[in-house]
């Protein structure tokens, strides 16, 4: 008795193709999906304890990023500023306010404050502030334009490719020094050549030869 | 304990033949490498032993696969979910130091009390958490190195098992002790403090000795006693029967041209050995320009770094120590009564280093250890007058300790009032005494019966349980505090974090009983400068706080005067029915017990025989030859009456007819680490003969007990990695030492640039990373492995796992044995990665998650490696260490605080080792680049450079041809490991040399080597 008819060749080897096939597009889909907007939280404002408007305070106030991230020219974290520094002014300045209520009762009784984090890099990725602000690499290069975000969002997915962009090609996205805080700042037309004279004068090593090793991100 | 069924037999006879053939190799690393055993061969030739790959948990391998499966699934899905959210918690008020800035580390002076004795310490703190401990280079005790025990403070702090239950609780404790002690001290108050008993550990505390004499002035009957194990009686009643009181000696190692130490330990214990260690190591410093160093004699009973260190090394049974002593100063012209009876050949070394030190009188020296005889000590004092030392190799002072006394006779006296019920009140800050008493004082029996008895202490231990009441202990990174160093210099212990665990330090406790309980130990120590410092307060205090020490209070050398002329026959110790010696040591890496819960400490590897979780009865070959026993037998030994069984270790170069027993072990009530681990000595330790015991009987059982050593691990078959010379050869040849015949044949060539890959032109980047190990200055003290431990989040995996070949430490302590079994010469060499240009690792991962940068770092990058080990198997250095389970401890809430923010926690499966401390070299470089300028040299401080005593670890740009190492790296002797196989290490050594005594050098070697000078 015949139990496989001539057909079930055929039959066998569609769904054996059909499951390689099948495979291929799940583990294509994971790796889109892995780097998809969503999974890496782009575009997507990150609710905070209380509303704070990062356009309020940096864009119609025109306050300097400095005031509050005070760290980020020295130090690798460029620092949430301390419940003291918000309350210089809010002591003051709407302090009757709901909306900095928990706020206030944090400053007044010494409970933790908890921000949650936007800008978030696996454990193993050592990322510092102070070296890319030295070297001409803008807040808003990597930020956005902050000063328009009410709740603060990503605007870059993160990804190590991303990293790497600039780290191949640093002319492409280097700015004047002073220019580094200024959120309104635009890359010129002739960016590139602005790039590789600003890496001569700041000493930025060329991309390919030494920005590009594991160990500058990773140890 | 476990036991091995399997064991094969050494034959240390037949070892010895094939050494006395002189054919075979000339180093060798254990007996059982000489032997040749299965055990060895197997992790020879596999670098991890068989079932080290393997899953051993009892699953299968079908259920193993199932759950690969569903693990490989969910790791996949992993990577689809999006990140948890992480908080950020800001500051509510900042700290009132400027400099704290969120992402960079501030360091912090202060000190590190053992035995009684500071270590000044720079502590580096991570928005307020202590993560890792590197030596005060201004500390005189210190000079930027540390010990072993400073460097594994930090897991101490944080040690789980200090917690005794929530801080509510323990400060519900501390109220209801209070409630409870002041009826206590009205009582005593009434009888002048009759029944009132303070038991201290030694204390050298200026603040604490005050408040004790200001409550011995409240309770003028009351009695304080010192006591710990370790302590300092032979020494101190060695000065007493020379100048009639108590006299501190210490030792100006730099002004010694020959050295002689009876016994002594002195680079890695005792107080100052860090220093000494640095002064000792500064005139062995051979250079083309500089080829002078001192010499060194060490007599000794157990094998000990200092010995390894040594010239020439003479071993001798712990009792026959004071009889070369004797005979010593009566060749140098002591009258001495007794004639103690030597072999012809100790004789002949004992005539030639009396002929040495005669020929360097005022530039010699002679060190008695800690662990002999009064008598040896007093004549160690007079045989330095007698050369004419005094003031110039060694200085007297007035003692460092508050108040020298004899701490077995107080604790003696002690015992037998609680016996009798005299004492009412005990407080017993800090120590152990119920572990670690003399036995025959029957302390803790007594310890019972006292009424109200409290213990100060960091851990619930033995004494804690049969004391009424137990006030958690502050560590001493978390509180207020001084000590004093070697010299004398006051050094002041500040807190770097609260106390975890609400903990009281003994300041706090004496301000309680002196009616003070408002004080914290700030108010006391401040209060007692406060009242002893001239001047400007304020400015004086934030200076010593800035430097870690009170400048100027360094003891005033003084002069003694001998009232002996020679020393009179030491008094018969009470001797066993047995026919064998025994000696006590405090263990290499939990010293009295009291680090027993440190798996830090406790998985180093201890130094020569690399045991680890372990200590065992080490023996002689020709002891063990004699008793047939074996690695691993376990015997019973009995000495007046007790007996206590342990393992056998059978330790080339140990003296013969005797046994050396390290305490510490055998811990009952130490931590959920330290507990049940190997057997406790001190249940045979008596007080009058706390090191040298006679008359031990040893009795072998059929019983094997497996001890862990990786002295085996990691071995690189059998060629000659360590490269030794004399110096009377490089002065002749600056070469020497390449064509020796302890090169290995291997004529230091290598093969120039040939490769087949493109060789990267690494002599045109700016910087290049190297290192050079001057196996000179090298004691093999294990300072680099655990600093390098603490500095790069380096897991410990516990006994069975280190039994498997899995210890994780990225630079370890390769011992190398040279001659005969019965005084071998040692050598000890650090081996981490070298970083090698060709690098072998690189070419065979199939991921290329190690790969090189443009300053030659071989980079391992965690986050793309997937764990296939390729690397390790083609590594000719046995460098890598691989996760082979998830030992990083990810979960102990206090642990995560002891770790380095800048080092990635790995996980399981993953491959890691040194990275010559990327994360500093990271640091250093954007400093610099953001400062717009070239890194200097001696900018980047590994972590095993940073801490290491003798500066034997230099790291640099061997592209600057100014930088240290580059002129190190050009010097005749140096060397790279393994170099002809044309890796291109980048680590390199600088070859060991002899300072040999011409009139002792080995008679074989006399007509290859001509002369000595």
């Amino acid at each position: 008795m015949q139990i496989f008819r001539p057909r079930a060749n055929t039959v066998f080897k569609v769904s054996a193709f059909g499951v390689l096939y099948v495979v291929a597009l799940l583990v294509w889909s994971l790796a889109i999906l892995d780097r998809s907007n969503y999974t890496r939280r782009v575009n997507e404002p990150i609710a905070q304890p209380i509303p704070y408007s990062h356009e309020l305070h940096a864009g119609s106030l025109g306050m300097d990023c400095r005031y509050c991230h005070t760290a980020v020219e020295d130090s690798a974290f460029a620092n949430v500023p301390p419940l003291e520094t918000c309350m210089a002014c809010h002591n003051e300045v709407k302090a009757n306010s709901l909306l900095i209520q928990p706020l206030k009762e944090a400053a007044q009784t010494g409970k933790a404050f908890e921000w949650t984090r936007v800008h978030d890099l696996p454990d193993f990725v050592y990322f510092n502030h102070s070296i890319h602000v030295n070297k001409g690499v803008g807040c808003s290069t990597c930020h956005g334009p902050i000063d328009k975000m009410p709740t603060v969002w990503r605007v870059k997915d993160l990804t190590m490719g991303w990293c790497l962009d600039c780290h191949r090609a640093p002319e492409n996205y280097l700015r004047p020094r002073e220019e580094v805080f200024n959120m309104e700042w635009q890359p010129p037309a002739e960016q590139v050549a602005l790039g590789r004279q600003l890496m001569q004068k700041y000493n930025v090593p060329s991309g390919r030869l030494v920005l590009t090793h594991c160990n500058i991100c990773h140890r | 304990m476990t036991t091995k069924t399997h064991k094969e037999h050494l034959d240390l006879a037949a070892i010895r033949a094939r050494l006395a053939e002189g054919n075979g190799q000339t180093f060798w690393r254990s007996l059982e490498e000489l032997a040749g055993t299965k055990d060895f061969q197997e992790f020879l030739h596999r670098e991890f032993p068989q079932g080290a790959s393997e899953w051993e948990d009892g699953v299968s391998r079908r259920n193993f696969l199932k759950l690969m499966g569903a693990s490989l699934a969910l790791a996949g899905l992993n990577a689809c979910t999006r990140q948890p959210a992480e908080k950020i918690v800001p500051y509510n008020v900042p700290p009132p130091i400027e400099e704290v800035v969120p992402g960079r580390p501030l360091f912090f002076a202060t000190a590190m009390p053992l035995g009684g004795f500071a270590t000044g310490l720079l502590v580096e703190s991570h928005l307020g958490r202590p993560t890792k401990v590197e030596g005060n280079p201004n500390h005189s005790a210190s000079l930027g190195g540390t010990d072993i025990f400073a460097q594994a403070a930090i897991l101490t702090l944080y040690d789980p098992d200090r917690s005794t239950g929530t801080t509510t609780a323990v400060e519900a404790n501390w109220k209801a002790f209070l409630t409870a002690v002041n009826p206590q001290i009205a009582a005593q108050r009434a009888t002048q403090g009759a029944g009132l008993r303070i038991l201290t550990e030694t204390v050298t505390s200026p603040t604490l000795a005050k408040q004790i004499e200001q409550l011995l002035t409240t309770f003028p009957q009351a009695k304080w006693v010192q006591y710990e194990p370790v302590n300092r009686d032979a020494v101190r009643a060695g000065a007493e029967m020379v100048f009639g009181q108590a006299v501190a000696t210490h030792y100006q190692l730099a002004e010694a041209d020959v050295i002689l130490s009876l016994d002594a330990d002195f680079l890695v214990s005792g107080p100052g050995n860090v220093r000494y260690a640095r002064d000792f190591a500064n005139r062995r410093r051979v250079r083309e320009e500089a080829k002078e160093m001192n010499r060194l004699y060490v007599v000794e009973n157990t094998p000990s770094l200092t010995g390894g260190a040594a010239d020439h090394r003479l071993p001798l049974r712990a009792s026959q120590i004071e009889s070369f002593a004797r005979a010593l100063a009566k060749a140098l012209g002591i009258p001495d009564e007794t004639n103690p009876p030597l072999t012809p050949e100790v004789t002949k070394w004992l005539n030639a280093v009396a002929n040495d030190l005669k020929n360097h009188e005022g530039k010699s020296l002679i060190i008695a250890g800690e662990y002999q005889s009064p008598a040896v000590h007093a004549l160690a004092h007079l045989l330095n007058q007698k050369l004419g030392n005094i003031g110039k190799t060694v200085v007297y002072t007035a003692p460092i300790e508050a108040k020298a006394t004899n701490q077995s006779k107080d604790l003696r006296d002690l015992s037998n009032e609680m016996a009798s019920g005299k004492v009412e009140a005990l407080f017993i800050l800090g120590g152990n005494p119920a572990f670690d008493a003399p036995t025959d004082l029957k302390f803790t029996q007594a310890l019972p019966s006292v009424p109200f008895s409290v213990h100060l202490s960091l851990y619930r231990n033995e004494t804690s349980e049969l004391c009424k009441w137990t006030l958690p202990e502050a560590h001493f990174l978390e509180a207020w505090g001084d000590a004093r160093a070697y010299d004398g210099t006051a050094s002041i212990i500040q807190p770097l974090i609260a106390p975890l665990h609400a903990g009281k330090t003994a300041h706090e406790v004496l301000a309680l009983l002196l009616g003070r309980s408002d004080q914290t130990s700030y108010d006391v120590v401040r209060e007692y400068w406060q009242n002893n410092l001239t001047g400007n307060f304020e400015a004086a205090w934030q200076k010593a706080l800035q430097d870690g020490f009170f400048e100027g209070t360094k003891a005033e050398e003084k002069g003694f005067a001998a009232q002996i002329k020679s020393v009179p026959a030491s008094p018969s110790i009470n001797a066993g029915a047995g026919n064998l010696e025994v000696a006590f040591r405090p263990d290499p890496t939990i010293w009295d017990g009291r680090f027993a819960n440190n798996g830090w400490l406790q998985e180093l590897p201890k130094p020569l025989t690399k045991l680890t979780w372990d200590n065992a009865v080490l023996v002689s070959p020709a002891t063990a030859e004699r008793f047939k026993l074996q690695r691993g037998t376990v015997v019973d030994l009995s000495y007046l009456g007790k007996t206590v069984s342990g393992p056998v270790w059978i330790m080339p170069g140990h003296a013969e007819d005797c046994v050396t027993l390290c305490l510490g072990y055998g811990r009952t009530k130490a931590g959920s680490v330290g507990s049940n681990l190997g057997f406790n000595p001190y249940t045979l330790r008596t007080a009058d003969a706390p090191w040298i015991g006679l008359g031990l009987d040893l009795v072998k059982t059929n019983q094997d007990f497996q001890l862990v050593t990786t002295q085996e691990h990691r071995n690189m078959e059998g060629r000659n990695h360590v490269r030794v010379g004399s110096l009377a050869e490089f002065i002749k040849d600056p070469e020497s030492t390449k064509h020796s015949e302890h090169s290995g044949g291997a004529e230091g060539e290598g093969h120039g640039n040939l490769s087949l890959y493109e060789r990267f032109p690494y002599e045109e980047q700016k910087y290049a990373w190297g290192m050079t190990i001057d196996l000179n200055s090298c004691i093999g003290c294990n300072a680099c492995t655990i600093a390098c431990q603490a500095e790069n989040n380096i897991s410990i995996v516990g006994k069975a796992q280190v039994a498997n070949g899995r210890e994780m430490h990225w630079i370890r302590i390769d011992t190398y044995y040279e001659g005969g079994l019965d005084n071998p010469n040692t050598y000890q060499q650090p081996v981490a990665c070298m970083h090698c240009e060709l690098a072998p690792c690189e070419t065979v991962c199939p991921v290329e998650a190690t790969v090189h940068d443009d300053a030659g770092l071989n980079q391992m990058i965690y986050n793309r490696c997937v764990g296939t080990r390729y690397c390790s198997n083609n590594c000719p250095y046995k460098v890598r260490r691989f996760n082979f389970l998830q030992f990083a401890d990810e979960t102990t809430p206090s642990l995560k605080l002891a770790r380095n923010p800048n080092v990635t926690v790995r996980t399981r499966g993953i491959m890691e080792k040194c990275t010559y401390c990327v994360q500093r070299i990271n640091a250093a470089r954007i400093e610099a680049k953001k400062q717009g300028r070239d890194l200097q040299d001696g900018e980047i401080v590994t972590a095993c450079e940073a801490v290491c005593p003798t500066q034997a670890i230099v790291f640099g740009n061997i592209n600057d041809p100014k930088s240290r190492v580059a002129k190190l790296k050009a010097e005749p002797h140096n060397y790279g490991l393994l170099e002809e196989i044309n890796v291109v290490p980048r680590t390199s050594y600088l070859a060991r040399l002899k300072n040999l005594n011409p009139a002792l050098a080995p008679e074989e070697k006399a007509p290859e080597h001509g002369e000595h000078g």
